[in-house]
């Protein structure tokens, strides 16, 4: 039966367009990342030496903030509109809709993050050489964010305000992110080579889509059936 | 809580299960639905439990809550295109629209639709659906009269072409061939065979 065969694509493409009807709301992590680091160099200090010793940093705690800001709403909607218990009768594997829905995510806050990155990279007064590893390393780290955080919004699904807990819940399993990150950053800005971290971070983010999906339907499972 | 329940839904029945409020109607549907694990007892298909042929199964199924599971941003038409696996602008979704009586409201998005409306969108999926066992949870729910007809309508066809229909209401159904399941009163028994 064609009804309830639905994998990858069918989620992915209506979560983009569900996102693209509310781009407003979908542009605010972008807004709050920008936002928030061009605070920085007015409220700490303008000075480019110390700000770019700050810079990897900053830009990381940034990112992963925003990602966390939007993860919230990855199952809720879905839970509260009852198509995330129509995801959970179908006969098929839940991994890959989950797949598909943490890829849109993706797509929506890490790629818009990695692309306004260099906005960011040029308030800070980041050396022009780290602009394509920090880019590279935010397009690999927001990923492993992105499936990271879905996990945590998997079990917050049915709460009323998961969003705190959630952020307890995430924010340990974001550290080797952030750690090879601004690893990556930092490397080039020091002129070493910058690969190394990077490939951890490409190895983490292989790690997170071979295994995220598969806790994140144990724990859509686990926290709908009662 | 529902303690004790024991039913059969054979083909070409419509079961109509009663209860007062809380009583566990939609729990029940859930529980048969798999979204809720049941704290004991059986579910058998066609004779078989259910873990042994659980993709057949939900692969029969059409379960539809209280929740319409629409999506309030997409339009009718997207919603019952997506719901149904149905390829977007495709005759059969617009169809299915106009017979709900929601002709000219398919690129209309669904928050702009009343709750009726809305109901009548996530309702064309039974049109749409070749599922074999519709689980209802209060169908009629929001309708109007003319909705109502259309569901009957709908139910009594399902179940000629061999189908069945599990469904509460609170309403009472002008349909001859419904059977009645109370709640309340039920008698011993665990299998809950489909």
């Amino acid at each position: 039966m064609p009804e309830s065969n639905r994998g990858f694509s069918a989620y992915f493409r209506r979560d983009l367009l569900l996102a693209y009807r509310r781009r407003g709301e979908v542009a605010s992590p972008v807004i709050f990342f920008v936002m928030v680091a061009t605070l920085i160099p007015l409220g700490v200090t303008p000075e480019p030496d110390s700000l770019k010793e700050m810079a990897p940093g900053i830009i990381w705690v940034m990112a992963l903030l925003a990602t966390l800001l939007s993860a919230e709403g990855l199952f809720v909607s879905d839970y509260k509109d009852g198509s995330l218990e129509q995801l959970l009768i179908s006969p098929n594997l839940l991994v890959m809709p989950i797949f598909g829905k943490v890829t849109a995510h993706w797509i929506t806050t890490g790629l818009p993050l990695t692309l306004a990155s260099p906005l960011i990279a040029l308030m800070l007064s980041l050396p022009s050489v780290a602009y394509l590893p920090m880019m590279a390393g935010l397009a690999l780290g927001t990923g492993c964010l992105s499936f990271l955080a879905a996990i945590g919004a998997a079990l917050t699904v049915s709460l009323q305000k998961g969003s705190l807990l959630l952020t307890l819940i995430v924010m340990p399993l974001y550290m080797p992110v952030i750690i090879f990150g601004s690893a990556v950053v930092q490397y080039s800005i020091d002129g070493m080579a910058w690969s190394g971290p990077l490939a951890i971070l490409g190895a983490m983010l292989t790690a997170a889509i071979a295994l995220c999906p598969l806790a994140i339907a144990a724990v859509l499972r686990l926290t709908t059936i009662n | 809580m529902i303690n004790d329940a024991c039913l059969t839904l054979n083909d070409g029945e419509i079961l109509q299960i009663e209860g007062p409020n809380g009583s566990g109607k939609t729990t029940l549907l859930r529980i048969l639905t798999t979204a809720l694990q049941p704290s004991g007892g059986e579910i058998l298909y066609q004779g078989q439990i259910l873990s042994e042929c659980q993709f057949d199964y939900l692969s029969n199924i059409l379960f539809l809550g209280h929740q319409s599971a629409l999506k309030l941003t997409l339009t009718a038409e997207e919603n019952l295109s997506w719901i149904t696996s149905e390829l977007p602008g495709s005759i059969s979704v617009l169809n299915a629209l106009e017979r709900v009586g929601l002709r000219g409201y398919s690129d209309i998005p669904c928050h702009s639709l009343s709750a009726g409306q809305q109901r009548r969108v996530a309702l064309a999926r039974l049109l749409l659906s070749n599922a074999k066992i519709w689980f209802l949870d209060e169908p009629f729910a929001a309708l109007d009269g003319q909705g109502v007809k259309f569901v009957e309508q709908c139910m009594e066809r399902h179940v000629n072409g061999g189908g069945a229909v599990m469904l509460t209401t609170h309403q009472p159904i002008r349909m001859e061939s419904v059977r009645r399941y109370s709640l309340v009163d039920s008698s011993d028994g665990e299998a809950l065979d489909a």
